[in-house]
């Protein structure tokens, strides 16, 4: 997994937010199994202590379950994963139109610029 | 016995003729975790980890640890790795094993061969041969191939190049025992703050910080890095005329 983490900030939110994404953007498959502390620490060179608060945290979030014989895996709820990508995808569009509106544009005004950026490229998207 | 701290020091002062190395210093370490003991040349650090070790004796003050005083009890739950290599040069890697293997009891002869042949070091070959990284490389995977409840780390990451640091760091948070605690001494904070929990920062022998990487983060919203810049900032000689830099920052954005 690509990791990208800001040093001015504590590192295990960062962790959980982008094991987020990854399962959200369906990276790591709902009821897959899902790698172990020590694993994922050894990809994004953490220490396992700051991993394992990341996870548990996702525990909490109902992302991971924890089976005890069977190990972690992705939660198989996948309307709870839909929710928290909509959730997402919501935070995205407010910063959007927040920058947008730092600029000197009104919401209306950079949705239509969207629109029409959208519109040309979509022709190369998909 | 295993009580949640390791390490305790209380007021322990270390003095080299007049100079106090370190002065009245009290510190208390968990367990399971990763310590950065960070500070500029000259703050104490080394002497604090040769005390832990039992290597020279406090002037006063007390430290345990693992609730012993350093004795052959703390001698064998701690795995120190010195800030120069001392291997005999007409030794083997093999012979540093067998000599490991005789010393600690906690020495996994398996993993350390396992390590050196992941860098393709052969354990028939002498230290002599080797470069100055390899050694310190090989003195690393023996510190890291012992079950240790405290592991002291004088300076692991220091002249050696950026490559073989993410070598060094990435063997360290991967191999230590998960119950036993890493101290960290280091002034390159930017390499190795990801990996650490706690930070203590030493000034002029005494602990002028001692908190979770997380809680200053949090309160300073800075990484470990600058916040350890800002801290120890010194004020370089301008020449005549100037009076120092902050002053010197006020008047041109005056302008």
């Amino acid at each position: 997994m690509e990791w990208n983490l800001d040093d001015s900030r504590s590192i295990w939110p960062q962790l959980r937010e982008q094991i987020m994404r990854a399962i959200v953007a369906g990276e790591y498959k709902p009821g897959d199994a899902f790698p172990t502390v020590r694993d994922l620490a050894q990809d994004a060179g953490v220490n396992r202590n700051t991993m394992q608060r990341a996870m548990a945290e996702l525990e909490g979030d109902g992302l991971l379950i924890t089976n005890r014989t069977s190990g972690r895996k992705v939660t198989d709820d996948q309307k709870l994963i839909l929710k928290i990508k909509e959730e997402l995808a919501q935070k995205n569009i407010e910063n959007f139109i927040d920058e947008m509106q730092s600029l000197g544009y009104t919401a209306e005004e950079a949705v239509k610029m969207a629109e029409r950026v959208t519109e040309k490229k979509g022709v190369n998207d998909k | 016995m295993n009580t949640n701290t390791l390490v305790e020091c209380k007021n322990l002062t270390k003095a080299f003729g007049g100079k106090r190395a370190l002065d009245e210093v009290n510190l208390q370490v968990g367990r399971g975790k990763v310590v950065g003991l960070l500070g500029p040349n000259g703050s104490g650090k080394t002497t604090l980890i040769k005390i832990l070790n039992g290597l020279i004796m406090p002037s006063y003050g007390e430290v345990f640890v693992d609730g012993s005083r350093p004795g052959p009890y703390t001698k064998s739950v701690i795995s120190y790795l010195p800030d120069k290599t001392y291997f005999a040069d007409w030794m083997k890697v093999k012979d540093i094993f067998d000599l490991f293997e005789d010393f600690y009891k906690d020495f996994n002869r398996e993993k350390a061969e396992d390590m050196c042949a992941a860098l393709g070091i052969n354990p028939k070959d002498r230290i002599k041969s080797m470069s100055k990284g390899t050694k310190e490389k090989v003195q690393l995977i023996l510190v890291m191939s012992r079950e240790a409840q405290l592991y002291l780390l004088d300076e692991p990451i220091a002249g050696v190049d950026p490559a073989a640091r993410d070598y060094i760091l990435s063997t360290i948070i991967n191999n230590y025992n998960e119950e036993g605690t890493v101290l960290i001494s280091t002034h390159l904070i930017s390499d190795i703050e990801r990996v650490l929990d706690e930070v203590i920062f030493l000034r002029n022998g005494q602990i002028i910080r001692h908190e979770s990487v997380d809680g200053i983060k949090e309160k300073e919203g800075k990484s470990i890095d600058d916040v350890f810049k800002d801290t120890f900032k010194l004020v370089p000689y301008m020449g005549y005329g100037y009076e120092n830099e902050a002053k010197k920052g006020e008047c041109s954005s005056d302008r």
